[in-house]
């Protein structure tokens, strides 16, 4: 009965843990994985610009919802500018403001964005009315009409009709009716809006948008005009010049129509360009931006929400109950005997600090010094607690002996021996003494043994990155740790160095 | 169902009904020992009283030592003490710290193995009994001095040097296994199979040896005096019996482990109850306590008077093939062990 209700109650503390770290992991892509890198990219718009002398504003085109990519952070740079993001229109701008901006000022808008993994369209505008189709000269309507009868052969619906349009237009350098159109463009700009147009005429709703190409080390970008179609459900984007559908992984739609465009009252635009850099971040450190962004308060409530030097605390804290877990395991169904519960936990710790070997090594030489000094000590016929305090102070004083010793010999590894593991030797050792004078040699020596195995053992799991970082990120696995912590409390079954305690017995078993 | 399809590296021990630490703790040490009645076996001194006003007979407390200023009046309180003492931490475990005092010579003391003592030792040795180096836990202790037990001289072949004891496990009241501990030269007087006493395992019907490990190997001859083990008697078997039983209406602790010293001119005395009784009993008698404590819970109802506990214990748990009774041989004298006959004198 106790076991059934320990069982269920293990079952769902578990898979409370793993389902909110599954939910964190999927919803935010907080990493399984220590130190895993995702691809950042830092686009910045600069805006070099030149003042009359008054009041200015200035108007500058970003990217509002993009797709493929999420924002993780913004930035609004100028030293005498204020800047406000307007999201009213179709574009979103930014609207900078200065009632003295000085001569020359320099406006940077930055950015950095996440790839998050999304295909597809990108974000939607709303649905256009049906263009009128335009009215043309007589040459050029001919044209025009005579075009749009071959493309409306090859083509199915509205998608691929734009795209025959634009293939067309690429094939067919020699074909009067393009050559007459191509003669009137300048620019690709206008070789989108004269696409546009065309299309116009058998009423599908068409328009500029304006893209940037991410590319490494980017730096006078410049946003080029492609054709986005309205297909009668949604727009779609149509490179201008090989017809392809989609925008492409490397690109983002950066305004709509004329959107694109600087505007600036009380001055003059020098210039604006854009770069763009891609650089390796943290996905931890992306993954709480995204959360962040995402307005959820799952980052606030963690504990990569407090001070680096907290944070290292708990890196350590939270593997402390995996280390127990290791013990529980080693003593209940194992059967290795140790000093204390939890010293190997304590033990291996202190390993944490001074490295294994030189730790293993330490602990071998305190403890067997300690115990010539007990015998030692033994003969003076000394009080218990007072003994334990001498045997303390020689530790200390041994410890300090092997600092100075090693640095003088150019080994610094010894130095970094902190506080904490010379308590814990000394600890050690006090358990040891009266271990061996409570149940005499054999026992402290076994003793001693095994929470030394024990301890490695916790050493080799606490000090897995892994480990640590999955504590860490995930707190909540520690209902997982304490569920199966639960479990071990309820097992009756029999430790693995029973068959060899009781060997004699079953020597004697007849049934065997 | 995953079970048989699985090897059960464990399978041979369940068959031998051995019973595994965790078992015992969880299913018989949780389950039928209440905390709060652990302090009335832990501190022996309340378990002597409790034991006293039952009339179950327990060797006589004879002082005590609570701090460490009393420490100088410890020789007053043993000086006149002629037929020895026992100096133990009131809350002991597994007969550590105990130190016995069969006489004075001159200004030392005499201990059982023949060592002289001064004074200055008996008080270290009480200092560090009141810090709590013997004590459960480390916790400081007191100290008590106990009139020493002469042992029935029938085992002085088999006592090595110190006090053997009989330690009898008893689940809800009734005697399931028992075994004697023989003290040998390695385990320096200390009843105690860990530390190298001989196990003797008794069958519950007849009261006589019907085995013997030492270190975990059978054995039939004490390591020390090569003196037969198996088929010796335990003199007033019955009566050592029903003692046990009593013990659980005196402590209320399911199960419990009871030792028992037999003296030479009082009979069984009481000498400490357990409530986290080791497993070796299963060592000595080189079988498993699981099947007989299932037996006690599967049984309809068990007897309300400890006479008849006993009775039932006797009739249930007989061993299976009776024990050759053998003639109590002569004291072999080995080493020296022969001073041991005077002990008491």
């Amino acid at each position: 009965m106790r076991t059934l209700h320990t069982v269920i109650l293990a079952a769902m503390l578990a898979a409370i843990g793993l389902g909110v770290a599954a939910w964190k992991h999927v919803s935010f892509g907080f990493p399984l994985t220590p130190d895993p890198e995702t691809a950042v990219w830092t686009v910045e718009a600069r805006a070099r610009l030149q003042a009359d002398g008054g009041p200015m504003r200035v108007e500058i085109p970003v990217p509002d919802q993009l797709h493929g990519y999420k924002i993780i952070e913004e930035d609004f740079i100028s030293a005498t500018f204020g800047a406000v993001p307007d999201d009213s229109g179709e574009t979103r701008r930014v609207v900078w403001t200065a009632r003295a901006p000085g001569s020359a000022p320099v406006l940077y808008y930055r950015m950095q964005l996440a790839e998050s993994g999304e295909r597809g369209d990108p974000p939607q505008s709303p649905a256009p009315t049906y263009p009128d189709p335009p009215e043309y000269d007589e040459s050029l309507g001919a044209a025009i009409t005579s075009l749009l009868e071959e493309v409306r052969q090859k083509s199915a619906d509205v998608g691929s009709f734009a795209r025959q349009l634009v293939l067309h237009y690429a094939r067919n350098e020699t074909d009067d009716r393009i050559q007459l159109l191509e003669g009137r463009t300048d620019s690709a700009h206008e070789h989108v809006e004269q696409l546009a147009y065309v299309l116009a005429d058998a009423r599908i709703p068409a328009r500029t948008v304006w893209t940037l190409e991410l590319a490494e080390g980017l730096r006078n970008g410049r946003l080029e005009p492609w054709l986005q179609v309205y297909t009668g459900a949604r727009w779609r984007v149509i490179d201008p010049v090989t017809g392809d559908m989609g925008l492409p992984h490397d690109r983002l739609l950066w305004a709509v129509d004329d959107g694109a465009g600087v505007r600036v009252y009380g001055g003059e635009l020098e210039g604006w360009q854009i770069a763009a850099t891609r650089t390796q971040r943290d996905v931890l450190t992306v993954a709480s931006q995204r959360a962040a962004e995402a307005g959820s308060r799952v980052v606030d409530l963690s504990l990569i929400s407090l001070p680096v030097q907290s944070q290292q605390l708990f890196r350590l804290l939270l593997v402390l109950p995996v280390g127990a877990l290791i013990v529980v395991l080693m003593r209940n169904v194992v059967g290795v005997q140790t000093f204390g519960t939890f010293m190997p936990v304590l033990i291996a710790f202190a390993f944490r600090e001074t490295q294994l070997w030189l730790g293993m090594a330490l602990f071998c030489a305190t403890v067997a010094l300690a115990l010539v000094i007990r015998f030692y000590l033994e003969r003076l016929r000394l009080l218990l607690v007072p003994r334990l305090a001498a045997v303390l102070t020689v530790i200390v004083a041994l410890m300090a002996v092997i600092s100075v010793a090693s640095h003088h010999l150019g080994v610094d590894r010894a130095l970094s021996v902190g506080l904490f593991p010379i308590i814990v030797l000394a600890m050690t050792v006090e358990r040891m003494s009266v271990v061996w004078e409570e149940s005499g040699p054999a026992d402290a020596l076994k003793q001693g043994v095994g929470s030394l195995i024990v301890a490695v053992m916790a050493y080799g799991v606490m000090t897995r990155p892994w480990l640590q970082h999955v504590m860490f990120i995930y707190p909540e696995m520690l209902l997982v740790v304490f569920a199966l912590a639960l479990l071990f409390g309820r097992y009756t079954g029999y430790r693995l160095f029973e068959l060899w305690r009781f060997r004699s017995v079953l020597r004697q078993d007849p049934s065997r | 169902m995953i079970r048989r399809l699985l090897p059960n590296p464990f399978a041979r021990l369940r068959r031998a009904g051995v019973l595994g630490m965790n078992a015992r703790n969880a299913s018989y040490i949780m389950a039928t020992n209440p905390r709060s009645r652990f302090p009335l076996v832990d501190d022996k001194r309340r378990t002597k009283h409790l034991a006293e006003a039952a009339g179950i007979a327990v060797p006589r407390l004879l002082g005590g030592i609570d701090s460490h200023h009393e420490l100088r009046a410890l020789h007053e309180v043993v000086g006149p003490i002629e037929a020895g003492f026992a100096l133990k931490p009131a809350h002991g475990s597994s007969g550590n710290g105990i130190l016995v005092i069969r006489d004075r010579v001159g200004p030392y003391y005499r201990m059982t193995n023949g060592r002289l003592a001064s004074r200055d030792e008996l008080e270290h040795h009480a200092a560090n009994i009141l810090s709590g180096m013997h004590s459960l836990g480390g916790l400081p202790d007191a100290a008590m001095i106990e009139e020493r037990v002469c042992f029935d001289d029938r085992f002085d072949d088999v006592s090595g040097g110190g006090v053997p004891d009989i330690r009898t496990v008893v689940y809800r009241g009734v005697p399931i296994m028992a075994m004697m501990r023989l003290p040998t030269h390695a385990s320096d007087g200390k009843a105690n199979l860990h530390h190298g006493a001989v196990g003797l395992g008794i069958d519950l019907a007849s009261g006589r040896s019907i085995s013997a490990v030492h270190h975990d190997r059978p054995v039939d001859e004490h390591p020390d005096s090569l003196a037969p083990l198996l088929g010796r008697a335990i003199p007033g078997w019955e009566r050592l019996l029903e003692l046990s039983a009593r013990c659980y209406d005196l402590c209320g602790l399911g199960y419990l482990g009871v030792d028992v010293v037999l003296d030479r001119d009082r009979g069984p005395l009481v000498l400490e109850l357990n409530a986290r009784p080791g497993l070796s009993v299963q060592l000595a008698t080189g079988a498993g306590l699981a099947p007989r404590l299932q037996a006690i819970d599967a049984a309809d109802a068990l007897p309300e008077a400890a006479a008849d506990r006993a009775e039932f214990a006797r009739e249930r748990f007989a061993a299976a093939d009776a024990p050759v009774p053998v003639d109590e041989p002569a004291p072999i004298s080995v080493m020296g062990r022969a001073a041991n006959a005077d002990r008491c004198a």
